[in-house]
C-alpha cells in the first residue's frame, strides 16, 4: 500500500502504523458517562466500503492522518491530518 | 566425463565451446553454457529425476519451464543445501551439485515405492479417514511416519551463510515478461522516453522465441530479438532485469519481484546479494507472461518420457537436445503439429502421431511428409514403462488398439494464459468457449494484458498487442506517444484446438496433479462424497497444492469434475490465484533484517566505556545496556550484584540512564496537556521541580510511568520507560493531534540528545560537588528531594541536574548534551574515585527498586491498574484524564483484584522466582485455586535473603499472611509471608538526606 501524507507525499505503508476508525469521538469532561466512553473505547463499525481511519506517519512526520479507505479495495480517496480536521470542528 | 548423447550434432542457445560439469546424485556429467539442469540432464539421457510425493513413482521432465510439478531437485550441500527447487529452471553453472528427492535408498532403487502396492488404500481423504483414532497416536506415530514417507526436500538445517537484500523501484510501466510482447511493449514505451523496467524469470531474454523456429518480418526471429535487445539497451530509461520473477501484484500498483542475483553462480560473489526482494512501483503494468501448456489426463501419463510438447520444442530448439530416440505425439490441436515438424528437422524419427480430431487430408498428408503414422480421431489411452517410458497404447477412431515402442512421448492440449497475476487483486479468470481456456476478467485499472497472457497466442498478435499497450501506458504516463508502426509481419501459424481433458479406458493410474499424486480416480471420488466445489475439491484431494500450485493440473481437475456433475467448467469454477506465483525464499522477503540485524541496536552514550570497564551487557528495548560490571575473582553475577548494590547504599555507585524516553513538552497548554494524560495533578508544580507521574490507556489500564520536570512554566520534561518510549511518544501525539488540537503544545523526543546518569548512595552529593561548576549549590535546601535544576558542569558545559531517585538513596540525575556523555562518565568517576565509586547496571538497579517496592515493566505488564499497583491514591478526582471512566469500572475496583504486595520466604535461604503462582496453604495446586502471581523477585544483600514483589487477591489487607509460592515449571513450591512492599528504609530517611 501507499499512503499520500500531506506533508510527505506519495509514502510506503511501512512508515505507517493503524489504530483504527477515525470518526468516534472521545466524551470528554467531568460529566461524561461510562456508558458513553465504554462505547468509544470499544463499539467499531466494521464497514464494507469507505472507511475513515486513523494511520500515524511514524517514520515520517509524525503527523496522525485521517485515511478514507474503501475496506474492500484498498482504494484511498481522501488523506488529511487529524488536526486539521478538528481545528474548524465544533466539537 | 560422459558424452552428452541425446545432444543434437548442432543448433540451440548454447555455448558447446564452453563445457560445464556438473553432478546428479553424485554422478558427474557434463553440459554447456545456457543449459538449464533439466536440459543438461536430458542431454545426458537421465530422465528419472524424483520421486512422486504419495506412491513414490518414478518421474521424469514434464515441462520446460517454472510450472513443472515432478523435477524438484536439491541443489548444494552444506548450509547452503536448496530444496524443491525446479530443475527446468535452475541455470547450470560448474560445479553444480544437484540431489534428487523423496527416495530412500537410491532414485532407480526407492523401497518406498511399496506404497504402490498399498495405494487403493491412498486416494483422496485417505489421512483424514485413517488416522483420526487413537487420537494420541497422532502426534508421536502417525506424523512422524507420514512426514517421513512424503515428503519433498530437506531444508538445509543450519543457518543460510548468504545476504539477501530488499530493494526498490519506481517506474512508469512495467513489462512483466521478455518475450514478443513484453519486448514489443517495452520498445513502444521506451521509445516515448518512459521509465520502463522489464523484468523475466528466465536467464535469457526472448520467452517463446527462444524455443521456437519463427519468422518475424521475413527473417528469423532472432535476428528481431537480438535488434530489439540491442535498441533496448540504448534506451537510458528503460531496465532489464533477468532472472527476476515477478511473484505478486499488492494495493496501489506495487508489485513484488524476486532477482536471482547470484542462484546461477556456485556463491555470490563478494559483496554481493544471493537473491534480492524487489518491491517495485509502478504507474502502469503490462503482464506479458505467456502461458503454460496443459497436459492429457491418461494412464500412466507420468511415465519419463511423457512430456509436454512445447518444453520438447523447447528443448530441440533452444538447448540443442532431443530427448527421445522414438516419438510419439498426441495433441488435440494445430500446436503439436509443430513439434512434430522441428523433431523431424532436428533428425528424430516419429513413430506415430495421435490427432484427437477427425481425419483431415491436409494433416495425413503432412504426417506422410514427416514419416509417421497417423491415428486421426485417435487417443492415447496408456503410456508404459518403469523407471522410463517404452511405450503406449493407442485407440484409433474405430476403437481399434494399438501398441507401439516409443521412448518419448509429446503430449499437446493447447495453453492456458499466465494470468495469475491479474487474480492476485480480486481478478476472477473468465472462461473463453472459443479459445477453451480461461482469460484474465476485470483487471485493476493500472495493469493491462498482452499477447498469450490474454488468450491472444499466435506471435503475429502478441507483437501488435506489446506495441499498441506499450504505446498507450507511456502516453498515460504523460508522455508524448510515438508514431504508430505497423507491427512486424510474422510467417503464418494455426491455433485450431479441440481439448480433450480426459482419455477413460486405460490401465493403471491416471494423474491430474503430478506433484501430489492426485488421479482421476480421486476427482471422481471427491464429487461422489460431496466435494464439490473447487474450494472443497483442492483441501479433499490436495489438487493444486504445494509448490507448483497446479499450474499444470487446476484445469485438468475442473474438467473432470464438470463432467462428474454434468456441468459446464465455468459453472464448476475458477482459480483463484494468491501470490506469489512461483514460491519465494523468505530470505528474500527479510532482506538484511534477520538475526541480529533485525532491527538497530541502540547504544547508550556511554556505551564504549562500560565496555572499558568489562561490563555485561543485555538487551533492554531497542538498546543494550550494561547489565553489571563483573571484577577479576568474583564467583558468579549474583556475587558482582551484590557489590554494586551495597557500594551504593554504602558509598555512591553510577548508573547510565539515558535509555529512558525523554519528551520535551513546551506551550502555554502544556501544563493542562499533562493533566490530561497523567491520572495526578501538574498544574500545581512549582517550576524547578519534578514529580512522578502514571499514565493510562484509555481503557483504565496502566500504560507508562515516569517523572516529570517543570523547567519553565510552559516548558516540561517528561521521563518514560526505557521500552515504552516510542509508544509514549506516539500516545501523546494521539492525544494532542486527535483529541485535543486546540491545545497550544508542541513536543518532541530528545532521548537521543541527552545522556543521563544516575549518582547514588550516601557519597552522591560530594561526588557531584567534583563536576558541577561551584557557582551552583548543592546543599539539601538549596537542592531538596525532587528539585530539577539547569546548571553547567565541567566549566561551563549546559546540563540538568535533577534530585530524583529509584533506589532510594540521596540519589541525583545528571544529564548533558549526548556527545559528552562518555566525558561526564569520566569524569564522575574520578571525582567519586575517593569514595570508591561503583559502576552498576540494570541488575543492581532492579534489585534497589524491588527492595523500595517500586514498579517497573514486570509490574506494567498492561494487565494492571493503577489501584492493583497501590498507586489508586494517585488519580485526581478533580480532573478529566486518559482512562478515568475506565478504571473506575466495578470489575476493576472489585476487592478481590490482585494487588501488588511484598513476599519474603518464611524459610530465610529459600529462592524465590518470579512467575511462581500463589495458592493458599494447605490448597492443593490447581487453577480454582490460584491467587495470583510473582511479577519480579531478586536477592536483598541487605537483608540478606531473598524478596519479591507480586500481585495477589486481597493485596495489602493480607499482610502477615502466608501462601504458597508455587512454580511448577521449575519444581518450585515455597512458603512466603506476604508483607509491605518496600522492603529498606520505609521512612525515606535517605532518601531526604
Amino acid at each position: 500500500m501507499r499512503i499520500t501524507c500531506p506533508h510527505c507525499g506519495a509514502r510506503d505503508a511501512q512508515e505507517f502504523s493503524y489504530l483504527g476508525a477515525a470518526d468516534p469521538k472521545r466524551p470528554e469532561g467531568m460529566a461524561a458517562s461510562e456508558a458513553a466512553m465504554a462505547t468509544y473505547v470499544y463499539q467499531r463499525d466494521n464497514p464494507a466500503g469507505v472507511h475513515r481511519e486513523l494511520w500515524y506517519h511514524g517514520a515520517g512526520c509524525h503527523a496522525w492522518l485521517v485515511v478514507s479507505r474503501d475496506t474492500r479495495t484498498h482504494a484511498i480517496t481522501a488523506v488529511e491530518p487529524a488536526k486539521a480536521r478538528k481545528a474548524g470542528a465544533t466539537a | 566425463m560422459s558424452a552428452q548423447p541425446f545432444r543434437l550434432a548442432s543448433g540451440g542457445l548454447i555455448d558447446r565451446g564452453h563445457q560445464l560439469d556438473f553432478s546428479f546424485d553424485g554422478k558427474s556429467y557434463g553440459g554447456y553454457a545456457g543449459d538449464t539442469l533439466a536440459s543438461a540432464l536430458l542431454a545426458n539421457g537421465v530422465r528419472l529425476v524424483g520421486r512422486s510425493f504419495k506412491y513414490h513413482r518414478p518421474r521424469g521432465f514434464l515441462s520446460a519451464g517454472p510450472e513443472e510439478p515432478n523435477a524438484l531437485v536439491e541443489l548444494r550441500s552444506g548450509a547452503r543445501r536448496e530444496p524443491n527447487t525446479r530443475a527446468t529452471v535452475v541455470e547450470l553453472f560448474a560445479g553444480l551439485d544437484a540431489a534428487s528427492q523423496n527416495r530412500w535408498p537410491s532414485l532407480a532403487f526407492d523401497l518406498l515405492s511399496i506404497n504402490r502396492l498399498v495405494s487403493p488404500a491412498l486416494v483422496a481423504g485417505f489421512y483424514y479417514k485413517t488416522f483420526m483414532w487413537p487420537a494420541s497416536f497422532w502426534e508421536k506415530l502417525y506424523e512422524p511416519l507420514i512426514r517421513r514417507a512424503a515428503g519433498l526436500g530437506r531444508a538445509a538445517g543450519a543457518e543460510d551463510p548468504d545476504q539477501y537484500e530488499k530493494a526498490f523501484a519506481f517506474c512508469d510501466l512495467l513489462v512483466i515478461g521478455g518475450g514478443p510482447a513484453g519486448l514489443a511493449a517495452a520498445l513502444a514505451a521506451g521509445r516515448s522516453g518512459a521509465r520502463v523496467i522489464l523484468c523475466d524469470e528466465d536467464f535469457r531474454l526472448g520467452g517463446r522465441l527462444l524455443a521456437e523456429k519463427r519468422e518475424i518480418g521475413g527473417k528469423p526471429a532472432s535476428e528481431w530479438l537480438a535488434a530489439t535487445l540491442a535498441e533496448l539497451e540504448s534506451l537510458p530509461e528503460v531496465r532489464i532485469v533477468p532472472r527476476t520473477t515477478v511473484f505478486g501484484l499488492y494495493d496501489h500498483g506495487i508489485y513484488g519481484a524476486v532477482e536471482r542475483v547470484a542462484d546461477h553462480l556456485p556463491e555470490p560473489p563478494a559483496h554481493q546479494p544471493r537473491q534480492r526482494g524487489w518491491r517495485i512501483h509502478a504507474k502502469r503494468a503490462i503482464l506479458a507472461a505467456g502461458a503454460l501448456e496443459r497436459p492429457i489426463v491418461f494412464a500412466g501419463n507420468d511415465r519419463p518420457g511423457v512430456m509436454l510438447a512445447g518444453a520438447v520444442r523447447a528443448y530441440v530448439n533452444r538447448h540443442g537436445v532431443l530427448p527421445g530416440r522414438e516419438s510419439v505425439l498426441f495433441t488435440a490441436g494445430d500446436d503439436g503439429w509443430t513439434t512434430a515438424r522441428d523433431i523431424a528437422a532436428a533428425g528424430g524419427k516419429i513413430a506415430a502421431i495421435v490427432d484427437s480430431r477427425p481425419a483431415d487430408p491436409a494433416r495425413k498428408a503432412l504426417a506422410d511428409k514427416l514419416g509417421a503414422r497417423l491415428f486421426a480421431g485417435g487417443a492415447v489411452m496408456g503410456a508404459r514403462g518403469g523407471r522410463q517410458l517404452s511405450g503406449v497404447t493407442i485407440r484409433d477412431a474405430s476403437g481399434v488398439v494399438t501398441e507401439l515402442s516409443c521412448d518419448l512421448l509429446a503430449v499437446s492440449n493447447g495453453w492456458n494464459p499466465t494470468l495469475h497475476l491479474t487474480s492476485h487483486q480480486n481478478g476472477k479468470p473468465a472462461w473463453d468457449e472459443t479459445l477453451q481456456c480461461f482469460v484474465p476478467g476485470s483487471l485493476p485499472a493500472d495493469l493491462a494484458v498482452a499477447g498469450s497472457a490474454a488468450g491472444r497466442f499466435t506471435l503475429a498478435q502478441a507483437l501488435e498487442d506489446g506495441a499498441r499497450l506499450g504505446r498507450q501506458a507511456a502516453t498515460e504516463a504523460g508522455l508524448a506517444a510515438t508514431a504508430s508502426e505497423p507491427a512486424p509481419t510474422t510467417d503464418p501459424e494455426t491455433t485450431g484446438l479441440s481439448p480433450v481433458w480426459r482419455v477413460s479406458g486405460g490401465k493403471g493410474k491416471a494423474f491430474v496433479d503430478y506433484q501430489n499424486d492426485v488421479t482421476d480416480k480421486d476427482v471422481e471420488l471427491a464429487a461422489r462424497e460431496g466435494f464439490r466445489p473447487v474450494e472443497h475439491l483442492k483441501r479433499y484431494t490436495t489438487l493444486g497444492m504445494a509448490t507448483d500450485q497446479g499450474k499444470t493440473s487446476n484445469l485438468s481437475g475442473l474438467a473432470i469434475m464438470a463432467e462428474q456433475t454434468a456441468k459446464t467448467i465455468p459453472q464448476t469454477g475458477t482459480t483463484t490465484f494468491r501470490p506469489p506465483y512461483t514460491p519465494v525464499a523468505i530470505g528474500a522477503l527479510a532482506g538484511h533484517h534477520r538475526g541480529k540485524e533485525f532491527r538497530p541496536v541502540r547504544l547508550a552514550p556511554t556505551h564504549d566505556w562500560s565496555k572499558e570497564q568489562g561490563a555485561v551487557f543485555v538487551e533492554s528495548g531497542p538498546w543494550l545496556r550494561a547489565q553489571y560490571y563483573p571484577r577479576p575473582g568474583e564467583a558468579d553475577w549474583l556475587t558482582t550484584v551484590n557489590r554494586e548494590v551495597k557500594a551504593v547504599r554504602a558509598s555512591v555507585g553510577i548508573c547510565d540512564v539515558s535509555t529512558l524516553g525523554k519528551i520535551d513538552i513546551q506551550g502555554a497548554d502544556a501544563a493542562e496537556f499533562l493533566e490530561r494524560v497523567y491520572i495526578n495533578g501538574w498544574k500545581a508544580l512549582p517550576v524547578g521541580k519534578a514529580r512522578y507521574g502514571l499514565m493510562l490507556r484509555e481503557d483504565g489500564f496502566v500504560m507508562d510511568d515516569g517523572t516529570t520536570s517543570r523547567l519553565g512554566d510552559s516548558h516540561f520534561l517528561m521521563t518514560t520507560t526505557t521500552a515504552n518510549a516510542g509508544k509514549v511518544m506516539q500516545h501523546l501525539e494521539f492525544c494532542h493531534q486527535v483529541l485535543w488540537p486546540e491545545l497550544d503544545v508542541r513536543m518532541v523526543s530528545v532521548s537521543e540528545q541527552w545522556a543521563q546518569v544516575a549518582i547514588a548512595g550516601p557519597k552522591a552529593r560530594e561526588t557531584l560537588r567534583g563536576v558541577v561548576d561551584p557557582e551552583y549549590v548543592l546543599s539539601n535546601e538549596a537542592l531538596p528531594y525532587l528539585a530539577a535544576r539547569s546548571v553547567t558542569v565541567g566549566g561551563g558545559i549546559q546540563a540538568r541536574l535533577f534530585r530524583i531517585s529509584f533506589s532510594g538513596e540521596l540519589a541525583y540525575e545528571l544529564a548533558v548534551p549526548a556527545d559528552y556523555g562518555d566525558a561526564m562518565m569520566r569524569a564522575l568517576m574520578q571525582a567519586g574515585a575517593s569514595f570508591g565509586i561503583t559502576p552498576y547496571g540494570t541488575e543492581a538497579l532492579g534489585v534497589m527498586r524491588i527492595e523500595k517496592g517500586h514498579v517497573a515493566g514486570n509490574e506494567l505488564n498492561g494487565q494492571t491498574t493503577a489501584r492493583d499497583l497501590g498507586l489508586g491514591r494517585m488519580m485526581s478526582s478533580k480532573k478529566d484524564f486518559v482512562g478515568r471512566l475506565m478504571a473506575g469500572r466495578q470489575a476493576l475496583v472489585e476487592q478481590e483484584r490482585p494487588a501488588l504486595v511484598g513476599f519474603r520466604p518464611v524459610e530465610p535461604g529459600q529462592r524465590l522466582r518470579a512467575g511462581a503462582h500463589f495458592i493458599g496453604t494447605g490448597q492443593q495446586a490447581v487453577m480454582e485455586n490460584d491467587e495470583g502471581y510473582m511479577t519480579s523477585v531478586a536477592y536483598s544483600p541487605h537483608l540478606k535473603h531473598w524478596m519479591g514483589l507480586g500481585l495477589i487477591k486481597g493485596g495489602a489487607a493480607r499482610i502477615g499472611e502466608r501462601v504458597r509460592a508455587y512454580d511448577p515449571v521449575r519444581n518450585g513450591d515455597v512458603v512466603v509471608e506476604i508483607c509491605s512492599p518496600v522492603f529498606v528504609d520505609p521512612e525515606g530517611a535517605r532518601l531526604h538526606g
